[in-house]
């Protein structure tokens, strides 16, 4: 079956790639354009760590055809921050050891981007509910939980009127 | 975990994708969130030829409420409906249902048409459309037909949705009375083991004017329970009349051993959802 020409905005670029149809979009993130914050953890819509965000939504996207994305805005955590200038969630998992092995935090931080733009100002129960598609082997997830609040407080903090 | 091979289909009008099913034949599946049928295609328990993504098609995508009645577009995500502050007024327990399933991110692409057109007894919005007594449409070669959701499971994967239709909206009145969605799950994002959608009516003299009860993964269909909602509608609400509704329901139920658990544990759950549901549904009405 032919490859297609996919179109996609990713981290602000605009790139474009070939792929079969049946490619899914993470193989085609990391594989085609060397994108690998996004991870494979389980290949199977359960671990979250290959979320990214597409148009506004967190998506698994060894759950989406990248053919389906034709056209899409795609953030990953690179979009994110990069080792120059954190994200303040990046800050905060560092300060409070949101991470262990780090494996399922790109997506974990990328999912965590989502909820805080929808609810700035979650309750706890509100944070566990909205990262409750990531899952981590290692942290126990009290300081992930920790981390996202402490970036909301900091993100809520009222700027200095301009 | 790599699908088979496929040819992508992006039809941008109701009438262009009926057509393109029509043409393909039996080698053509519809995708939408694609959040049941992708893991099937991984796994290639589900092969097909050609899928015909429904997403650029606008006219699924809607929440209208309008004389006592909703229509919910096919393409209409889950948390679109969870967002729904319209939906919330109309019929509350589509967002208590609609929490209950899977994760956020799945939840974003998760529609209500795949999921009341999967057929899967899993899926936790069949036996919802069925306590709300919805119809769905149906649109194929021949015109459009509305199945009723009582109608629609013949047993797991089987519906009465033929291989040409496409389903594409939900509705069912509005439901304002009493309401619960209770599922008893191992964790997060897992299907139920036992789960019940309820809605109970109270009259202005304290009798029960309407009781709706069907039931999710409890069968090989979701399961309307006609014989407690008439029990309890006839005999109103009581601690005597719940247990005879959770015994009558357990009497209509057929689960089978699984990674879940065995049958005999399936109903015990059961039981205890639907005596919680029954009496959160009472408290609410
Ligand atoms: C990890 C995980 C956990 C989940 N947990 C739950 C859960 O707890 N409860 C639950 O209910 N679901 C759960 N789901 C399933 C999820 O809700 C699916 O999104 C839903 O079942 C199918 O909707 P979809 O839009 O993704 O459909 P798709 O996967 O695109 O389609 C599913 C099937 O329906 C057909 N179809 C889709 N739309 C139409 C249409 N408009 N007309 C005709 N045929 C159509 C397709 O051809 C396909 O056969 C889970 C999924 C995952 C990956
Ligand atoms: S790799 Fe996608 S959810 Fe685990
Ligand atoms: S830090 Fe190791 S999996 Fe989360």
């Amino acid at each position: 079956m032919t490859k297609e020409t996919i179109t996609l905005t990713v981290n602000g670029q605009t790139v474009e790639t070939r792929a079969e149809p049946r490619e899914l979009l993470i193989h085609v993130l990391r594989e085609q354009l060397e994108i690998t914050g996004p991870h494979i953890g389980c290949e199977t819509s359960h671990c979250g760590a290959c979320t990214v965000d597409i148009d506004g939504r967190s998506v698994k996207s060894c759950t989406m055809f990248a053919i389906q994305a034709q056209g899409a805005e795609i953030t990953t955590i690179e979009g994110l921050g990069n080792p120059d200038k954190l994200h303040v969630l990046q800050e905060k998992f560092k300060e409070h050891h949101g991470l262990q092995c780090g494996f399922c935090t790109p997506g974990m931080i990328t999912r965590a981007h989502r909820l805080l733009k929808e609810n700035p100002n979650p309750t706890e129960e509100e944070v566990r509910m909205g990262i409750a598609g990531n899952l981590c082997r290692c942290t126990g997830y009290q300081n992930i939980v920790k981390s996202i609040m402490a970036a909301a407080a900091e993100l809520n903090q009222p700027e200095t009127a301009a | 975990m790599i699908p088979g091979r496929f040819e992508y289909h992006q039809p941008d009008s109701l009438a262009a994708a009926v057509g393109l099913l029509s043409e393909l034949g039996e080698d053509a599946r519809v995708i939408a969130g694609g959040h049941s049928l992708i893991p099937m295609m991984k796994l290639r328990l589900a092969m097909p030829e050609h899928l015909v993504d429904l997403k650029a098609i606008d006219t699924l995508k809607h929440i209208n409420v309008a004389d006592g009645v909703v229509r919910i577009g096919a393409m209409t995500t889950q948390a679109e409906l969870i967002g729904s502050a319209e939906l919330q007024l109309a019929a509350p327990i589509v967002k208590e249902t609609s929490l209950q399933i899977a994760d956020p991110q799945i939840r974003y692409q998760g529609t209500i048409g795949g999921n009341v057109a999967n057929g899967d007894p899993g899926n936790d919005m069949p036996a919802l459309m069925q306590a709300l007594d919805a119809s769905f449409t149906l649109h194929g070669p021949g015109g459009a037909r509305d199945v009723k959701a009582r109608d629609f499971y013949e047993a797991a994967y089987f519906t009465a949705r033929d291989d040409l239709e496409i389903l594409t909206e939900v509705s069912f009145p509005t439901c304002t009375g009493g309401y619960a969605y209770e599922k008893q799950k191992r964790k997060i994002g897992d299907y139920a083991t036992a789960a019940a959608a309820v809605l109970l009516t109270k009259a202005a003299d304290g009798s029960c004017s309407h009781a709706a009860i069907a039931l999710t993964n409890l069968a090989d269909t979701p399961v309307f329970c006609d014989a407690a909602s008439t029990h309890l509608m006839q005999s109103g609400v009581s601690a005597d009349s719940i247990a005879h509704a959770v015994q009558s329901c357990i009497s209509d139920i057929e689960p089978v051993e699984d990674n879940r658990g065995p049958a005999e544990f399936k109903k015990h759950a059961a039981a205890i959802i639907l005596k919680r549901s029954l009496e959160t549904a009472w408290s609410r009405a």
